[in-house]
């Protein structure tokens, strides 16, 4: 049985298709990521497969469970961890931990080992009796991450994990992701716009933009869409460039305002070739750089436009 | 039946207000001086409908314990719109348990608070010179679980409608005093014009007010088995309501 299969999974707001017939299979055991810009409609097909929402139309089923039909079943089979903290602030680790783990009925023996152990997991054994509120960002979201643990759960869902960290603790965060991975039976879904999260964490990851999901693969094989290298051109007048550079190793061009991104095979062969059109037409090349596709390359090769773009903007301060 | 959900929303109400210690201490201010300056100040008044034996700092502490009773439950009952503001309504909102019994459970949290406050209250006013009755304190005890768990489940119900705090002082001022000034707390109701008499009849806390008089002093104005009664189906209804609504209302 798959973790979770979701078919024409549909979410209208208003007559606007925040999440427009989406099809995905996660599979038992995998890191499964959902990539997209902000609005994309990953938050949404979230909080429909965790019962927060009624889809439209479509359906899905988690653990094995309907999420309309059945939605306490689903309730009892996930965890979730939400991109806004959710928190009792006034509360130690510990307290938190053990509101959780009564709600969802643990009985004592368990709970207890059951909070020691992934206290553990995400080293905040030792800050267990701390009121919450004296919790750094990071500390606060892997207490999160540990509570979405606790009651066993089949499917963890992580929504923007590690929105709103800086990178240092963005890091110490995939490791325990990477590490529960490992050490817990359990599948995980999460959602990001941050392009390195999804590479370096996803087993695999599908790319979602208005509410389609537009490439679904493992990361590799979704880079290999782009090509072996990307150039990235910095021009005066990307327009005329375009035209010139109709040659026969560029496998794509796509042009975000004054840049040119192009998909090719030999970077370093193909970056003297560019420059020399460019300066027998007369385009003023202001900056040149190489390298190897990302996943935001996947999403300009798809859409023609950046992830990053509207990213970030809100991030410092949700958290 | 959850009651490891409701104990647990129990135990958790019952943190939180001992640990905010400064609220426990600002919120009893007011009605302290209230006792103590109105104590003092109609302490010569002859209330004409009121015994002669009955001093007015007798007859207004009930209707203070009252008034912390009715702004402690109400405000607790309020405080699912800060859980929702702070995100923790969405953790108790997706554990598979049932809507009633969150309701519930916070209902006999914000009750238990209020129901502490209100003993506080009753041992601060012996120290203003109130004295009633020792073995009446027992029934006073009922009135005021019944006023707790009521209001408990009102500031329940008005969260459900509130979606961010600013609705607050609206509520406090347009609600929750008229209930306090309507009940006879301060003077009693037949005082009172005619047409504002009977508007008072229709305030759930009168019946907690005159129940309470009539266990810690021996005087009201009803039967006292009547404020019982009426004070008991308004909160049975409430509690069956506020979950209703509870049950309703939309978390995303």
């Amino acid at each position: 049985m798959e973790p979770i299969v979701v078919k024409n999974l549909t979410k209208t707001f208003n007559g606007f298709k925040a999440v427009d017939s989406i099809n995905f299979t996660v599979k038992k055991g995998e890191i499964f990521g959902l990539l997209g810009p902000n609005g994309a409609g990953k938050t949404t097909t979230i909080k429909m497969l965790v019962t927060l929402l009624k889809p439209s139309s479509g359906e899905a089923k988690v653990a094995g469970y309907d999420v309309v039909k059945q939605p306490n079943m689903v309730r009892k089979n996930i965890g979730i961890v939400f991109q806004e903290p959710t928190l009792d602030l006034e509360l130690t680790a510990k307290e938190n931990l053990d509101f959780h783990a009564r709600l969802y009925g643990l009985n004592k023996k368990r709970r207890e080992e059951r909070i020691k152990e992934v206290l553990k997991l995400v080293d905040l054994y030792d800050k267990a009796n701390l009121q919450v509120k004296k919790f750094s960002g990071g500390m606060q979201r892997r207490l999160e991450i540990a509570r979405g643990l606790l009651h066993f759960p089949k499917v963890l869902f992580l929504d923007e994990p590690t929105l709103g960290l800086d990178a240092q603790t963005r890091r110490k965060i995939w490791d325990y992701i990477i590490e529960m991975k490992e050490r817990e039976d359990v599948t995980i879904i999460l959602t990001t716009h941050y392009i390195e999260e999804a590479d370096k964490l996803c087993d695999r990851v599908a790319i979602i933009d208005k509410g389609k999901i537009i490439a679904l693969d493992d990361p590799e094989n979704l880079k290999k869409m782009v090509g072996e290298d990307v150039v990235s051109l910095t021009v005066n007048d990307p327009e005329r460039l375009i035209d010139e550079l109709a040659l026969e190793e560029i496998r794509k061009i796509v042009r975000i305002e004054d840049r040119l991104e192009l998909s090719v095979v030999k970077g370093e062969i193909m970056i003297p070739r560019m420059v020399e059109i460019a300066q027998k037409v007369g385009v003023e090349v202001k900056s040149v750089s190489l390298r190897k596709p990302t996943l935001e390359d996947v999403f300009i090769h798809l859409t023609g436009r950046e992830i990053r773009e509207e990213s970030g903007k809100n991030a410092f301060w949700r958290r | 039946m959850e009651l490891q959900g409701i104990y647990i929303l129990w135990l958790r109400d019952l943190k939180r207000y001992i640990r905010a210690r400064s609220r426990i201490i600002g919120s009893l201010g007011m009605p302290i001086f209230f006792l103590a300056f109105f104590g003092m100040g109609f302490r010569r008044v002859e209330i004409p409908s009121l015994p002669q034996n009955i001093t007015y700092i007798d007859f207004l502490a009930p209707g203070i314990v009252s008034m912390v009773v009715l702004f402690t439950s109400t405000f607790s009952g309020i405080s699912i719109v800060w859980d929702r503001q702070f995100g923790f309504l969405r953790e108790i909102m997706v554990a598979p348990i049932s809507r009633t019994t969150i309701s519930l459970g916070r209902n006999l949290g914000g009750a238990t608070t209020a129901l502490i406050q209100g003993l506080i209250m009753i041992a601060l006013s012996f120290l203003i010179g109130f004295k009633p009755s020792i073995n009446g304190l027992l029934f006073a005890f009922v009135f005021m679980f019944l006023i707790a768990v009521a209001f408990t489940g009102i500031g329940i119900a008005i969260s459900t409608f509130m979606h961010d705090i600013h609705g607050f002082q609206i509520v406090i001022n347009f609600f929750v005093f008229p209930i306090f000034l309507l009940s006879g707390a301060l003077f009693p109701i037949s005082e009172l014009p005619k047409f504002v008499a009977t508007l008072a009849l229709f305030d759930p806390l009168t019946y907690g007010v005159d129940g309470m008089r009539w266990a810690m002093i021996g005087y009201s104005e009803f039967n006292p088995l009547y404020d019982l009664a009426a004070l008991l189906i308004f909160c049975v209804t409430i509690v069956f309501v506020s979950a209703a609504l509870f049950s309703k209302m939309e978390v995303e």
